[in-house]
């Protein structure tokens, strides 16, 4: 069985005084200091990331890093749009249980406010389908398209989508690596400006830079020095159609959902043993997509669910989802998110989430998507 | 001592509503009022330029106070739209101020701060001994690409100064200056628009050199916010001189008469002296004044200054000069910027 040891992330946030390289420096030498692992005792390592090869023509990260890190191993780089960081986090498990007593090193960083708002958008749009591309579809685009079908489908207002966004930036305000750490009223994300109707300004993850790195092991001896482990129950992932107009349904995401079933599976756990949750809410359709997609909510009542607000920390809910701040509040650098949202469950279940520390819980689960769905990874830890 | 003789301004008539633009953008007008403070902006006619301006506000200047023009050996033209690449728009002003050919000119460029740079190297070639007086004009044009966030701000307007030695109407008490190589915002040899960093701009630019300046003019006088009876900062929009204002120390109370980004837009070079315009038509002998510059590249000078008994027969009426306006809709302002 493979652990998780240790977790280091950047503050993320708009960092123009760091590059891309200079994050993902401090997030290995932050990891490498939480879990006292000398550079010669990494095996191997894996890396993601979606935009280095677009914004700033640098497709060799893995050879860059072997540079940081002072070391010759096999170093990859996983793309797989938003997804890339639990898409190297599933690599990085795939390697674990073909090799035996191994230390593997994942990293996910993104450098996104470096470059205009047109090159950023321009590149993220590189996550979406050729025809999508041409027929200036923007990510914006794409989930309001799938909320707008939603709110209709089951007679939701943009009211119910406001209340992610609320106890987003309530966890974010609890978290200091978050990128907001504001809280947020209704009001505030009903009059924040149209992106792309009927999502705002306060519905959308932001642009953002960030590192953030975890060292996974099989070896018995490496885990029995750590103060602090968590076993990897299970790690999926699921591949779709890159278009939305090729999915069956527009409002749910198929590749959670058979990412999440193949997960409980391979956990032998249920759905209501999970305690806490990171879920990928990069507009805040996504999150209740999620939630249903997920098996958490019934198909159709996300909108009333996330209402009721029992997954906000402090509820006394018995799944509490996002605590990081979601990428809403803590931040979206693409690559990174994957490995914020599995070192966020790996705080929480080693009690280390401090002033947003959710107790009793045994079980957290870590759901990164690519694209609109065209990728989705489920990640299941337990302590 | 040196200081301010006399000062004259130009706003062009003509304004476009924030809202006239948004619509053509598929904005709301509330979104983008709210969130850059802008109401409407001051655009120039077909027919005028950052020279034209300049001279009517350096000839506003001269108008106001009997200065033999010969001893004017200092003319400095700031600007970020000069009408020419290479041609000297400060020969030409003088020229047509009728200032006898013995002078030194020059145009500087620094953003929007190109003028308030030209203040301090004037005021020190009067210290020199060099001329008894020195012109300086900061006039812009400004031009923001279509569907650009500057195209609510980037406004036009003209401020000139005459700086000397006797009949001040406001000294120069104490200045400092603050540069660094920080790319927010500028334009190419060649390239019409202006380009910019987006929310660069903000932190690491705009709100670092003016606090770097300015903390480092109140250590160097000993002065502090509160011994101030009026502050004005350069406006890029309604938001960010609020912001740094407050970050200071200095009251709301304080900076609300130099706003007029409100409802002027972002004059560029003009900017921060076309806030001074109002505080100086209320300002009373004794008032200190801070005022503070920016201009992206990037680099803040702020300025102590201090209301001498002068001011009050050499003031200049303002409010009701820009409220004589005429507004003109969105294809009439592409036609006066000459983008159609």
């Amino acid at each position: 069985m493979s652990n998780v040891i240790g977790y280091y992330t950047t503050q993320f946030g708009e960092l123009w005084e760091k590059s891309l390289f200079d994050l993902v420096e401090e997030a290995i030498f932050g990891v490498l200091k939480q879990t006292k692992l000398e550079n010669k005792q990494i095996d191997a390592v894996f890396f993601g990331n979606m935009l280095a090869g677009v914004l700033e023509n640098n497709l060799h990260s893995p050879s860059k890093i072997a540079e940081i890190l002072k070391i010759n191993v096999p170093i990859y780089r996983a793309e797989a749009a938003c997804a890339s960081g639990g898409a190297a986090f599933n690599l990085a498990k795939n390697y674990l249980d073909a090799n035996s007593k191994k230390n593997v090193l994942v990293i996910g960083a993104e450098k996104m406010t470096d470059y205009s708002p047109e090159e950023t958008i321009m590149g993220l749009s590189s996550a979406a389908s050729g025809e999508e591309q041409e027929a200036g579809l923007t990510f914006p685009g794409l989930y309001a398209m799938m909320a707008n079908f939603y709110l209709q489908k089951y007679g939701y207002t943009e009211k119910n989508l406001a209340y992610v966004s609320v106890k987003n930036h309530f966890h974010g305000s609890l978290n200091d690596k978050a990128q907001y750490r504001r809280k947020i009223t209704l009001e505030n994300v009903l009059n924040s400006a149209y992106v792309a109707y009927p999502l705002k300004v306060l519905d959308s993850s932001p642009i953002s830079d960030g590192a953030s790195a975890v060292i996974l092991t099989n070896d018995q001896e490496t885990i029995n020095k750590q103060k602090f482990s968590t076993t990897i129950l299970a790690s999926e992932v699921i591949t779709d159609t890159i278009s939305l107009k090729e999915r069956k349904q527009i409002d749910e995401i198929l590749a959670t959902k058979n990412a999440a079933d193949k997960a409980f599976k391979n956990a032998k756990i249920s759905r209501s043993d999970i305690g806490i949750a990171e879920v990928h809410d990069c507009f805040s359709i996504a999150e209740i997509l999620a939630m249903e997609d997920l098996g958490f909510w019934k198909k159709g009542e996300g909108g009333k669910k996330i209402t009721e607000q029992s997954t906000m920390f402090g509820n006394g809910g018995d799944l509490i989802v996002n605590t990081s701040g979601g990428l809403k509040a803590a931040g979206h650098p693409v690559g990174a998110t994957g490995i914020k949202q599995i070192g966020e469950i790996f705080l929480q279940l080693t009690g280390q989430a401090e002033n947003r520390q959710v107790e009793n819980i045994k079980y957290g689960l870590a759901q990164n998507v690519g694209g609109s769905g065209g990728t989705a990874v489920v990640t299941i830890l337990a302590v | 001592m040196v200081g301010i003789v006399s000062y004259g301004f130009y706003v062009p008539k003509y304004r476009i509503k924030t809202e006239e633009i948004a619509v053509i953008w598929g904005k709301n007008p509330d979104d983008i009022k709210r969130s850059l403070m802008v109401k409407e902006k001051a655009v120039a006619g077909i027919d005028e330029d950052s020279l034209t301006m300049a001279f009517e506000s350096a000839s506003a200047a001269l108008s106001s106070v009997s200065v033999d023009r010969n001893k004017i050996k200092v003319v400095l033209f700031g600007s970020e739209t000069h009408p020419y690449a290479v041609n000297p728009a400060s020969t030409i002003l003088a020229e047509f101020l009728g200032i006898e050919r013995n002078y030194l000119a020059y145009d500087t460029e620094f953003a929007c701060k190109a003028a308030t740079g030209a203040m301090i190297s004037a005021q020190a070639l009067i210290k020199s001994g060099y001329s008894d007086y020195a012109l300086i004009t900061g006039s812009d044009k400004g031009m923001g690409k279509a569907h650009d966030a500057l195209e609510y701000t980037a406004a036009s307007a003209s401020v000139s100064l005459l700086l000397g030695k006797d009949n001040l109407i406001l000294e120069i008490l104490d200045f400092e200056s603050f540069s660094s190589d920080t790319p927010d915002f500028w334009r190419r040899e060649g390239i019409r628009y202006p380009s910019h960093g987006g929310r660069f701009t903000g932190k690491p630019s705009y709100f670092n050199h003016i606090e770097e300046s300015s903390k480092s003019l109140f250590k160097k006088t000993g002065l502090s916010p509160k011994d101030f009876a009026f502050a004005v900062f350069h406006m890029p929009n309604g938001k960010f001189p609020v912001q740094v204002a407050r970050s200071l120390g200095f009251s709301p109370d304080q900076i609300k008469d130099s706003l007029v980004v409100d409802y002027l837009g972002n004059s560029y070079t003009a900017s921060a002296l076309m806030g001074l315009m109002p505080v100086l038509e209320k300002a009373k002998a004794g008032d200190l004044i801070f005022l503070c510059s920016y201009g992206s590249g990037a680099g803040s000078d702020s300025f102590v200054l201090k209301v001498t008994k002068n001011l009050e027969k050499n003031r200049n009426e303002f409010m009701k000069i820009v409220k004589d306006k005429k507004y003109i809709n969105y294809p009439t302002y592409l036609k006066f910027m000459e983008m159609i």
